[in-house]
């Protein structure tokens, strides 16, 4: 499994509980209860933290955490089901006889916590009988007492439950009016309070929310159906995130609407509606080779999945072989310094930094103060993505900070950090990068998307097909897939947008690793061109 | 106490009960545990062990309902649980759809516990593991593999005498082995119920038997071939297929499932759906069992409704449709719940039978990140991944490089041309299948 289903959530009963976030459901008032004193946190971390020492671990962290969920759901004129879940515990991770172990407990009572943390040191000696290469850890300075919280303006778990319904029910109304004849719309709201603690001396608490609201929307016509997703983006922010301010839009001439920093999601619907009602009579798609110009919210996803995927360390050496797959992008590419993964114009970075993005933190769950790093420098393969256990391995010494856990049950591992697309320091628009195109296709929103276990092939849809002819775009179209080769296509890029047009766009379940976890992960971009890629029509009769 | 015993949690339930002051109740208590351990470049590289238990209360006044959970279990933790679930249900709007509780059911009994699984221990886990890795290593080639084992219980109960209770126990193994120059790929699993029937080595050897003849891959063009595809590869494009199946979508006019008028008739007089038609190959026979003695179920579902044997497709015919029980009664036809084992009837010709009588194709061990591109005919993409071969008058000749596939699992099972055993994958059943003009689009670099 590559990516949660999200819309098999909708209806889900009492039975039902497989959210993709585990926990156990509470009131919607219990979700403002106040966190878990820090002092408390502390003691209980250097609980677990002794115990693991006076049992032999050489080094111990604890995640104490407790994670909050909220997701409403509606389908056109009803409310599906609202979940409000709650889920603490410590999870502890040990290093003995040079091997990890782990454990995990929901039971915070100190003796139970030091019993955990001894379950973790015996697992990590079960495991080392067959350990050939001992665990190296990048150095770590303690930070002693640390806090962060994600910079909201609105604590989306503090808008009353109504305001929410209301809300997702006139996006249905809305789409519903304009054309569409179901609509599914969905609000869902994390909020992890994690205190992190390690033998290393940092103890440190944060408070990280993030927010999505996808709709999905479908209309019956006479030959078929048609399906349209929301524009909007997941993303590192309060309820303020759904304001749809005005100065976050940019709007494409004959096109549609794209959502920079705020969404307004009553707008987009009705779009949807329009859109929708054309779609099933645009025309389909001629396959060929076409300019292509991408739009963020597209674009996005492909980042993800040929740049953010193939970059991650874990998966070059060889550690998600039997799950996600490795990576074209080997060692030996990077080490010869000359490895051409995009024409010169691609200048591709990793950060946990950027305001707003899904995996912006001050510190990792390894406690790695959190930096933003080159990728991708003029094309050029530069570097990864790695861990504190990893980045030996690059003959670095000082981990990038992408270790995360979806929640305290889970052990923490190697996770895409944000990966973005750095814009053109000319600030052109979008419309100037579709202007030059003779022959070409503009695609917006995230569609179909696969790729193979090395990232090499993939072939990604959209949500929006228009056409480009001699630099206006003329046409709705339907049915556009493309598929190509991720260094062929990073190395066909030819035109960036400028700083005022770059967007983030996420995923907010993104899976990976065995058992399967979550982590959530932005990808900022302009509107981009990328010249002669092959087009294929993907209607099909059966 | 996270496995509870029938009486146990029979107890437990009726004083959770004895709180209400609903209309209604319904209770489910939900428990589980289990360990994994994983391991990459011939050495483990993590391991873990689980255990929660959950109680959730739907409480509903009329149409209004609420839902609250809790995972402590003192009379006052029960009674806060049922009084929270009521005061929610006050707040909340009236639900249109609502359907009361069910009342007492019947239910099979299924052997989907097994007591060994119960008892793994780390140790077996790690023994399991390296199992796997040493032969691995002794050929110079390098594993990773994932094992994994739980033991869950599930017990219902509501107000109006309905009580159901099931432990089950399962099993997942998967392994992949590639040479040390990256050149070559192979991957074996295994899934049961009981424990005693893994064996890790033995998976093992058919990944590396794989790893090693699927080196230097030759380029075939794409276009449509003949192929036989292992259990690994249909499974997905099986249970996506009937994952879509659903009554009431087809009956909205958003489903493969969905009949329109034909020029000239009546679209009021016309069925919706497209339920009795033969849409399939007779030889398709797609059903659920929940007391197959090797790929055993649950007897029943989430709301404590009974599964009971059933044909999805039987004879290539839609033999029935998955619905909910608002969408059953307001159509006027039975209820039948969307849940169940996944089971595919097959042949009884082996994967050498089906080589042996393939003049030209391609055998396929299980195809990866499979995406819709429309739901309206179903039509997937995804891709072939370790271990592809190019077979010809009767022999596998030579590793191909993968492919990219744009396929439908409608136009697959039209096009069958011989079916093998059924083999327990993914807690279901699917059989090898040789399949005519399977459509490859592109290829792929990757192994």
């Amino acid at each position: 499994m590559q990516r949660r289903d999200f819309i098999k959530l909708g209806g889900l009963g009492v039975g039902g509980l497989m959210l993709p976030l585990s926990g156990r459901v509470i009131s919607a008032e219990q979700i403002l209860d106040k966190p878990m004193d820090v002092a408390y946190k502390k003691k209980l971390a250097d609980i677990a933290l002794n115990a693991a020492k006076a049992q032999g671990a050489s080094y111990a962290d604890a995640r104490i955490g407790r994670y909050l969920n909220q997701f409403v759901t509606t389908n056109e004129n009803r409310v599906d089901n609202i979940v409000n879940t709650e889920s603490a515990g410590i999870g502890i991770r040990v290093i003995a006889n040079g091997t990890w172990g782990f454990a995990s407990t929901s039971n915070m009572t100190p003796d139970s916590v030091a019993k955990t943390a001894e379950r973790a040191v015996a697992v990590a000696k079960a495991n080392s009988k067959f350990q050939t290469t001992p665990v190296q850890l990048a150095p770590v300075k303690g930070v002693g007492e640390v806090s962060w919280q994600t910079p909201i303006v609105k604590n989306a778990m503090e808008v009353p439950v109504k305001d929410k319904v209301d809300l997702l029910l006139a996006v249905n109304a809305a789409a519903m009016e304009n054309g569409a004849n179901y609509v599914t719309s969905i609000l869902f709201l994390v909020n992890e309070q994690k205190y992190f603690a390690s033998t290393d001396g940092s103890y440190i608490d944060q408070d990280v929310h993030r927010l999505w609201a996808p709709f999905f929307a479908t209309a019956v016509g006479e030959e078929g159906f048609k399906q349209r997703t929301g524009l909007g983006n997941p993303v590192g922010m309060g309820f303020e995130y759904l304001d749809g301010l005005e100065k976050d839009k940019i709007r494409i001439a004959g096109a549609s609407v794209g959502y920079g920093n705020s969404y307004d999601i009553l707008e987009d619907a009705k779009l949807a509606g329009q859109q929708l009602k054309a779609k099933l009579k645009a025309k389909s798609v001629e396959p060929g080779k076409y300019d292509l110009v991408l739009d963020p919210a597209h674009l996005m996803l492909t980042i993800h999945e040929s740049v953010g995927h193939p970059l991650e360390l874990d998966r070059v050496l060889g550690y998600e072989a039997n799950f996600a797959g490795t990576s074209f992008a080997t060692l030996d590419k990077w080490q010869s310094g000359k490895f051409q993964y995009g024409s010169d114009i691609v200048n591709i970075f990793a950060d946990k930094t950027q305001e707003y993005s899904l995996g912006n933190v001050a510190y990792d769950d390894e406690g790695v103060k959190t930096k933003e790093w080159d990728l991708i420098k003029d094309g050029i393969l530069v570097n990864y993505e790695a861990t504190r256990d990893q980045v030996h391995m690059l003959g670095q010494t000082e981990s990038h900070g992408c270790c995360y856990a979806q929640s305290w049950r889970d052990v923490q591992f190697q996770r895409m950090p944000n990966v973005s697309l750095k814009p053109n320091s000319k600030d052109i628009s979008a419309e100037d990068v579709i202007k030059d195109v003779e022959k070409g296709i503009y695609i917006a929103g995230r569609g179909s998307f696969s790729i193979d276990q090395q990232r090499y092939n993939f072939q990604f849809g959209g949500q929006l097909f228009y056409e480009i002819k001699d630099g206006k775009i003329v046409d709705q179209i339907e049915d556009v897939a493309y598929q190509s080769n991720t260094q062929e296509f990073w190395n066909s890029c030819v035109q960036l947008a400028g700083k005022s047009d770059y967007r983030l766009g996420g995923s907010f379940f993104d899976g990976k690793g065995q058992p399967s976890q979550v982590s959530a992960v932005s990808h900022g971009c302009p509107t981009t061109r990328f010249n002669n890629i092959n087009i294929i029509n993907t209607a099909r009769k059966v | 106490m996270t496995i509870l015993s029938e009486q146990t949690a029979k107890n437990l339930l009726s004083k959770v009960i004895a709180y209400s002051k609903a209309d209604e109740i319904e209770c489910n208590l939900n428990g589980a545990v289990g360990g994994n351990i994983r391991y990459a470049r011939n050495t483990v590289s993590t391991a873990g062990e689980e255990s929660d238990v959950t109680l959730a209360v739907q409480s509903s006044f009329g149409k209004r309902v609420g839902v609250a959970t809790i995972n402590e279990f003192d009379d006052a933790s029960l009674e806060k649980v049922v009084r929270r679930s009521e005061e929610l249900a006050r707040l909340a709007p009236e639900n249109d759809e609502f359907m009361p509780v069910l009342g007492k059911q019947e239910y099979l009994s299924t052997p989907t516990f097994v007591q060994a699984t119960a008892q793994v221990t780390p140790e077996d886990r790690a023994q399991a593991a390296q199992n796997s890795i040493e032969p691995s290593k002794k050929d110079k080639l390098i594993a990773s593999g994932f094992l994994e084992e739980n033991t869950r219980f599930t017990a219902i109960m509501n107000s109006k005498g309905l009580f159901a209770y099931n432990t089950s126990t399962n099993v997942d193994f998967s392994v992949t082995v590639r040479t040390e120059d990256g050149k070559g790929s192979g991957w074996a699993s295994q899934n049961f119920s009981d424990v005693k029937l893994l064996d890790t080595a033995k998976a093992s050897q058919i990944a590396i038997q794989k790893a090693k003849s699927s080196v230097d891959a030759k380029e075939m063009e794409p276009g449509k071939y003949t192929v036989i595809l292992e259990p690994a590869a249909s499974v997905t494009l099986l249970q996506n297929m009937f994952n879509n199946m659903s009554q009431r979508q087809a009956d909205e006019g958003r489903s493969f499932l969905s009949n329109k008028a034909k020029e000239g008739e009546d679209p009021e007089k016309v069925a919706k759906n497209k339920l009795g038609q033969k849409l399939f190959d007779e030889r398709v026979h797609l059903y659920t069992d929940p007391q197959h003695p090797i790929a055993p179920y649950s007897p029943f579902g989430s709301d404590g409704s009974p599964i009971n044997k059933i044909d999805w497709i039987k004879d290539g015919v839609v033999v029935n449709m998955p619905n909910s029980r608002y969408w059953a009664k307001k159509t006027g036809v039975p209820y039948v719940p969307a849940d169940g084992n996944l089971l595919m009837a097959g042949g009884d010709e082996s994967l050498e039978d089906m080589i042996k009588s393939t003049r030209r194709g391609v055998l396929v061990t299980r195809l990866w990140y499979i995406r819709s591109l429309d739901p309206q005919t179903l039509l997937y993409t995804g891709l072939t991944r370790d271990g592809t071969y190019y077979i010809e008058n009767g022999k596998i000749k030579y590793p191909i490089k993968n492919f990219r596939f744009n396929e439908s699992p409608i136009v697959m099972l039209n096009n069958i041309e011989a079916l093998g055993k059924p083999v327990r994958i993914e807690g279901g059943m699917v059989p090898a299948m040789k399949i005519r003009d399977f459509t490859f689009s592109s290829l792929s670099d990757a192994v």
